[in-house]
């Protein structure tokens, strides 16, 4: 059938595809950390050909990158806002491999930084200096699918995606969904507590995933890979490991709870005119639409101009100040579609959404979720992003555009403010892009974002994680007395500090 | 102003993995996701704007299929069609219906409605066969202008952009005619809310083959379907000489 596969392309030629690696290459090289930044490298040793021998003896010359225009990838994240200079690049498959390179690593003082998709948004994921690059791309093996339990293990470079398509053969699905998922390892999603598209329905990490397996900085194996749903023995260490970051470990295995493959899903997407219509419509969707609710998203008139104007993607409806997403999951698509409709016809009817569609065709719902998972992407078009990802109570929602949009009035440096998020979880991404990365502008964002945020008693990083850019802003979120806890709990789990360095832990 | 008649097929949506039945008498179709042919989307968007246009007065879909078929039906009346007509035909029947008897139900249809344009995608995703357009005209003996990537409207003639081998062809014909849509027609439109209420209200006409007097009697036997061959896995080489020598090895180069 070429025309099917034909058609794929042309008809969405925005289809699933790894483009990170692309992205990196033919476009702005980003400053180097090291220089745009002020950060001292740390006493680590500096790599030579003793050490290079120990890694091509353990992985062979394959798995250890060492030429520098191939290093160049993975010294530069997704967003294209960090680049270090490592050149040792290392791709174990196993997790004995991974135990024997932290061990070597932590007795040599070199410095690690762990690496899954490398789609992380807070520059954690890609090394500051030099540190030696432990990539997961190889430990790719998916172990079991029980279709009984639902309970998935794998290694942890396992692709979201490859994960999510794995598991359809068997009626199941992957509990958390997101635009990086072509790329991102599901070791880089525990690792950075990753949230996405479902959240509101499948709930977040520490619930889905059953157990793990971790190393340790000193190369010992953690085996924490319970596949129970329920285990109270003793403390709960996995979860130290989901949302850390690669700060406490290099998690190598996970089991994760995997809900049934919905039979119907139903996608709607609305045109609306003020924030205060899309709080009242959550609040009727929640209401209405009750077990069958999956997903929430919004997206304000300027984000979408990413997608329309930067990635030319087509919007199904005319031009609004704001949109929503609303997904459904359900068993049976009858029943479904009697309430998104019911529900439709009641928004429409009471003038709260001015216009919309609404369609169950798996073509359709992917290049109207196109419009939402493509975003980061198209604010790379932009210029230079700077990005921000908060929790805010959900009335307060929507007001960091506005009052950013006043503070930076004047300044015409500035490409787009504007923001979007999993409305449905109260989590907002807000950006200011720029045509390039500009200093006068980021003083003008922080640390403002972060006291406006802590005010409110939101979340200063509500999803991506803290990484390299917030590690001093994290005390904006956390009191004094759990920063001192994260840091006896570094000091246990990596004494030389070999482990992304520079990054999560405040100094 | 015109009278335009548009085919829309229900086929299994194109981002959907087809998947062979185990006793290779077909794909499997149950519990799977189907929209209408992106053909014929495309068709029934250049309909719709022959109309916005006033152009065409009434546009009308045909659906030949099971009962499922009125969803897409319902698509095509949210789209901005004015009347459905469903030509139920399910069960064996409809495994082996083919453009030869699509486009005599077509022609009947045509014939019922004083249609002036017949609009239908150039082919299916499914069988890809690529015949109902020509077949129609030849049931007719009305003139064809097929792969259409612009249709302009005369007074008593159509003028029709084709694509074909290395370049562009601009042929005129009189009405009526039959005309078939390529990719590049036009980008077709989402349903939207307020529409897809309204074609609620729309009427959808059942009839059957036999009403339109069509016989619909199998004139092929489907005698396998199988997977296309499953690609070998790659090989990775370590260097271009590497490369070289296994190319020469399996005697490519
Ligand atoms: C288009 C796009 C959309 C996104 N959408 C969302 C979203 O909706 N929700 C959300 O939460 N996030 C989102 N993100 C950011 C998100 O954090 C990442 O996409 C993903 O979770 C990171 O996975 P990764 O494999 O790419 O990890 P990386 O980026 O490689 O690494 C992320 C962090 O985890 C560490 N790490 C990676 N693997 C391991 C491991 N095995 N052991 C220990 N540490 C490890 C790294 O050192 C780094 O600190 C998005 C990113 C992009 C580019
Ligand atoms: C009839 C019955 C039915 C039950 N059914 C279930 C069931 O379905 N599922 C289930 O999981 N359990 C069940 N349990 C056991 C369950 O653990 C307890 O009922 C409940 O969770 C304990 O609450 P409690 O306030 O009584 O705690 P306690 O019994 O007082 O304490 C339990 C433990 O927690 C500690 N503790 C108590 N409060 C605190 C605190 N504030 N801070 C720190 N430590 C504290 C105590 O030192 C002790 O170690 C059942 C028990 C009974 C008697």
């Amino acid at each position: 059938m070429l025309s099917r596969r034909f058609l794929s392309k042309l008809l969405s030629p925005n289809g699933a595809k790894n483009f990170k690696r692309s992205l990196a290459i033919g476009s702005k090289i980003p400053e180097l950390t090291k220089d745009r930044y002020p950060v001292r490298r740390g006493e680590f040793a500096i790599l030579n050909k003793e050490h290079l021998q120990f890694f091509t003896d353990l992985l062979g010359t394959q798995r250890v990158v060492t030429d520098p225009a191939e290093c160049e990838s993975y010294n530069i994240d997704w967003i294209r806002s960090v680049r270090g200079y490592s050149t040792c690049i290392l791709k174990p498959k196993t997790t004995e491999e991974v135990s024997k390179i932290l061990s070597f690593c932590n007795d040599h003082r070199i410095a690690v930084c762990p690496q899954g998709g490398n789609t992380g948004l807070v520059g954690g994921s890609v090394p500051v200096f030099d540190e030696v690059v432990l990539n997961t791309a190889l430990m790719n093996q998916i172990y079991d699918i029980n279709d009984t339990s639902g309970v998935l293990i794998c290694q942890a470079g396992c692709v979201l995606e490859n994960l999510d398509t794995a598991l359809a053969e068997r009626g199941l699905m992957m509990p958390l969904d997101l635009g990086a998922k072509g790329s991102c390892h599901l070791g880089g999603n525990v690792s950075t507590n990753a949230g996405g598209l479902r959240l509101l329905r499948y709930g977040n990490l520490h619930g889905s995933v059953l157990g793990l397996e971790a190393v340790k900085a000193d190369g010992q194996i953690v085996d924490l890979l319970s596949t129970l749903k329920k285990d109270n023995t003793g403390f709960h260490l996995k979860h130290l490991f989901i949302g850390s970051e690669g700060a406490l470990g290099i998690v190598t295995k996970i089991a994760i709870q995997c809900p049934a493959k919905p039979k119907a899903v139903n996608l709607a997407f609305l045109g609306l005119n003020s924030f205060e219509n899309i709080l009242k419509v959550l609040t009727q969707a929640k209401r209405d639409l009750g077990e069958v609710l999956a997903s929430c998203e919004m997206i304000d008139e300027s984000t979408l101009e990413v997608c329309t104007d930067n990635l030319k993607l087509k919007s199904p409806i005319s031009n609004f100040p704001f949109y929503m997403l609303i997904e459904t999951h359900g068993s049976n698509n009858e029943h479904d579609q009697e309430k998104l409709n019911g529900f439709l016809e009641d928004v429409m009817g009471n003038g709260l959404v001015l216009d919309g569609t609404v369609t169950n065709e798996p073509s359709k719902m992917k290049n109207i979720w196109d419009l939402r998972e493509r975003i980061t992407e198209g604010f790379i078009q932009d210029g230079y992003v700077f990005k921000y990802d908060v929790s805010l109570p959900i009335e307060n929602f929507y007001s960091l555009v506005p009052e950013m949009r006043q503070r930076l009035a004047n300044d015409e440096e500035v490409v787009r403010i504007s923001g979007y998020g999993h409305l449905g979880d109260g989590n907002v991404h807000f950006q200011v892009s720029c045509r390039q990365f500009s200093q006068n502008i980021l003083n003008k964002i922080e640390p403002f974002v972060y006291e406006f945020t802590s005010k409110l008693r939101g979340s200063i990083s509500a999803e991506h994680g803290i990484g390299f850019r917030k590690p001093k802003y994290v005390h904006y979120s956390k009191s004094a007395e759990s920063i001192v806890i994260m840091k006896q709990l570094k000091e246990m789990f990596d004494p030389n500090g070999i482990l992304n360095p520079y990054k999560v832990i405040p100094n | 102003m015109a009278r335009v008649l548009v085919g829309v097929k229900r086929v299994i949506d194109y981002a959907v993995k087809i998947r062979v039945k185990p006793d290779k008498s077909g794909v499997v179709t149950d519990g799977v996701k189907h929209s209408m042919n992106p053909f014929d989307e495309i068709a029934v968007e250049e309909a719709v704007r022959m109309k916005e246009k006033k152009i065409a007065s009434e546009v009308i879909a045909v659906s030949c299929g099971p009962a499922q078929s009125q969803e897409v039906l319902r698509t095509a009346l949210a789209m901005g069609v004015d009347k459905g007509i469903h030509v139920e035909v399910s069960g064996p029947e409809y495994e082996t219906l083919q453009p030869i008897h699509v486009s005599k139900i077509l022609a009947k249809i045509a014939q019922n409605e004083k249609i002036d344009v017949i609009i239908v995608g150039k082919q299916a995703i499914d069988d890809d066969c690529n015949q109902t357009a020509q077949m129609t005209a030849g049931v007719l003996d009305w003139p064809q202008g097929t792969f259409a990537s612009k249709i302009e409207k005369g007074d008593k003639d159509i003028t029709i952009t084709r694509e074909v081998d290395g370049g562009l062809e601009v042929i005129k014909c009189k009405l009526p005619a039959v005309l078939s849509a390529d990719l590049r027609l036009n980008e077709p439109r989402y349903a939207t809310l307020p529409n897809i209420m309204k074609a609620k209200k729309k009427p959808i006409q059942k009839l059957t083959p036999k009403d339109l007097g069509v016989d619909v009697s199998p004139r092929i036997k489907i005698i396998s379907v199988e997977d296309p061959p499953t690609r070998q896995a790659g090989q990775i080489v370590p260097d271009v000489d590497n490369l070289i020598s296994k190319l020469k090895e399996a005697g490519h180069c």
